[in-house]
């Protein structure tokens, strides 16, 4: 029996994620009571060594060239659970992670659960985990009925921690499909942690008045070292990019902490981003109703406070 | 082209979410009802898209659910769509739904979906749909073109994109990006009440998975309110008490 997780190395690098899903798993394996932790990475991957260190027992790589596949994935990763023996299977829930739960689930014959936030219980035999519902306005405990287990882990939940050392990665053989997708492009934003992981993001809305005004919010993420977001109708109206989107129609989130500046907080808006730990909502209106979902709250016009709050953190860096 | 579209009808997006029997339950007492919105704006706009510019292509949409479903599925259809089914069942898990609808969808050049519903953000139906039926699946597609049998779509990454060309026949799901969304006019209202809604028996089959309890979250405190004028305040409120930097 085994603990098994895909560690994902977009353009042959590890992601936080991979180690945060690493570290869980470890502690799932302890839950269901298995010494084994299994990392697999696919293709070419630097440093996965490292995975020994974040709970890992052993390391495997399959070879693997050409890019990601929701199909051929699925396949090597069913092959390796099966060899490894694997009760639960975990994934990220990233992009490719969505699209390899659903396949695992069929493919295993193991009852899925998406985008788990906090580790599962095992009672009578039988493996509980619970997940956003109702884009986070609840949450529903979902009881897996199968044998077997398969999650995809949303970024940020439980953090890497160091609890083993570094290991060796073997590789291990399987029958590779034939791919019926060819990957012409693949665009990432270069340097920043991208939304779904960042544990610390800026986001702004239409109180900005207008894209030139965006510098102000983008210097207090750089000292910050936060992932810049936004509100819906930003995006719509092409102030912002579209990934940077947050909310129950853009993507769902839950940093550490989550800075909202001229963004009113709309039920639709709040949905994505309240399971975030620490809310601060800067808004000139002191009857927004963002400020009944913050924690901490600055009534005053963000174009003032934006640029004092960055200062103070410079101030309180250089201490 | 024949295009299959799933479609599932969620809450309305201020919909307040509240449970009963022991939180076992989602209360729908006073809950008003939409297509979902990945489905309607984006995955069934495209498919209609794609219909109007190759003669001879049919939309058909799918849902599992009951009978009061029907109101959604006719909304489909005066969007553009030409056919319906809906697969008479309670849709009680991810598995269940993809399992009903695959005994639909083969023959079928592209299955849509949208990226996920709002009620239970799983994202799972396209997947498991696409694995029951061996078929390539690209996920969160922002833009879809066809030529031939090839199609060329472009997906969300984190924090990027990536483009792919794929073989018909495949899964898709839809994101924003992907269309605009329409407002159905008097005509295709008109039209819609004509156009065939077939209901089938669901097939027999457990669920691999249930919900067996809900929870809120835990209602905030009192918002700390920062006096403006003192943003080092609120960078040590951030660094001691909130521990967040
Ligand atoms: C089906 C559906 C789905 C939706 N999904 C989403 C979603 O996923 N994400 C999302 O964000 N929205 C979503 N919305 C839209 C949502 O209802 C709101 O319209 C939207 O969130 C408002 O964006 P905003 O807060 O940026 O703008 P506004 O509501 O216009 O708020 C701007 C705020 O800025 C403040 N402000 C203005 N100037 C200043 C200043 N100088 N200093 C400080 N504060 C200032 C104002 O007081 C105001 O509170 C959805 C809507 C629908 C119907």
């Amino acid at each position: 029996m085994s603990v098994l997780i895909y560690a994902e190395s977009p353009g042959g690098q590890l992601k936080k994620a991979a180690y945060e899903a690493v570290t869980f798993g470890h502690k799932v394996a302890k839950i269901i009571g298995t010494p084994h932790v299994v990392a697999l990475t696919i293709g070419k991957v630097e440093g996965s060594e490292v995975l020994g260190k974040y709970g890992a027992t052993k390391v495997l790589n399959v070879a693997h060239e050409g890019g990601f596949d929701s199909q051929v994935h699925t396949s090597i990763i069913a092959q390796v659970a099966a060899k490894a023996g694997s009760k639960v299977v975990i994934v990220n829930h990233s992009a490719d992670g969505k699209s390899l739960l659903g396949r695992l689930s069929v493919k295993l014959k193991a009852g899925s659960v998406s985008g788990i936030n906090a580790l599962p219980t095992f009672e009578g035999g039988k493996l509980r985990a619970t997940k956003g519902v109702f884009s986070s306005k609840a949450f529903a405990t979902y009881e897996v009925k199968t044998p077997k287990a398969v999650f995809s882990l949303m970024g940020n939940t439980l953090p890497p921690e160091e609890v083993g050392s570094d290991i060796a990665p073997e590789n291990i053989a399987v029958t590779i499909p034939k791919s019926r997708i060819v990957v012409i492009k693949e665009d990432r934003a270069k340097g920043t942690v991208p939304l779904p992981e960042a544990e610390l993001v800026v986001s702004a809305g239409r109180g900005m008045k207008g894209p030139e005004n965006w510098g102000i919010i983008e210097e207090l993420a750089e000292e910050l070292g936060a992932t810049t977001a936004c509100s819906r109708p930003v995006a719509d109206v092409g102030w912002r990019p579209h990934h940077e989107h947050v909310g129950q129609t853009g993507v769902a989130i839950r940093p550490n902490l989550y800075i909202a500046a001229g963004i009113s907080g709309a039920i639709q808006h709040l949905a994505g981003v309240n399971s975030s730990k620490v809310i601060v909502v800067i808004n000139k209106d002191p009857e927004a109703p963002f400020f009944k979902a913050a924690d901490y709250g600055v009534v005053a016009d963000l174009f003032d406070v934006v640029p004092r709050l960055t200062a103070a953190l410079k101030k309180y860096k250089a201490q | 082209m024949k295009l299959l579209v799933c479609v599932s009808k969620t809450p309305e997006t201020t919909t307040k979410v509240s449970f009963t029997d022991g939180n076992t339950q989602f209360n729908t007492s006073g809950v008003q009802y939409i297509m979902n919105p990945y489905d309607e704006w984006y995955a069934l706009v495209r498919a209609v898209e794609l219909k109007e510019k190759a003669a001879g292509s049919k939309v058909t949409l799918v849902n599992v659910g009951p009978a009061s479903n029907d109101s959604i599925l006719r909304k489909g259809l005066a969007i553009g769509a030409d056919q319906a089914l809906r697969v008479n069942a309670e849709p009680s898990s991810a598995y269940f739904v993809a399992a009903q609808i695959a005994q639909y969808a083969k023959g079928m050049d592209i299955v849509f979906t949208g990226k996920e519903t709002i009620d239970y953000n799983g994202s799972e139906v396209a997947a498991i749909l696409a694995e029951l039926l061996d078929l390539p699946y690209i996920s969160y597609a922002t833009d879809l073109q066809v030529e031939g049998n090839v199609a060329t779509v472009t997906r969300e990454i984190e924090g990027g994109k990536e483009i792919v060309k794929v073989q018909m026949p495949f899964v898709v799901s839809a994101s924003k990006g992907m269309a605009e969304q329409r407002i159905p006019n008097m005509r295709g209202i008109m039209q819609a009440k004509r156009k065939p809604l077939v209901v089938r028996e669901p097939k027999k089959m457990s669920d691999p998975v249930s919900i067996v309890q809900y929870t809120l979250p835990a209602p905030k405190s009192a918002v700390k309110l920062v006096d403006p004028e003192d943003m080092d305040e609120l960078v040590r409120l951030l660094h001691e008490e909130a521990k967040v930097i």
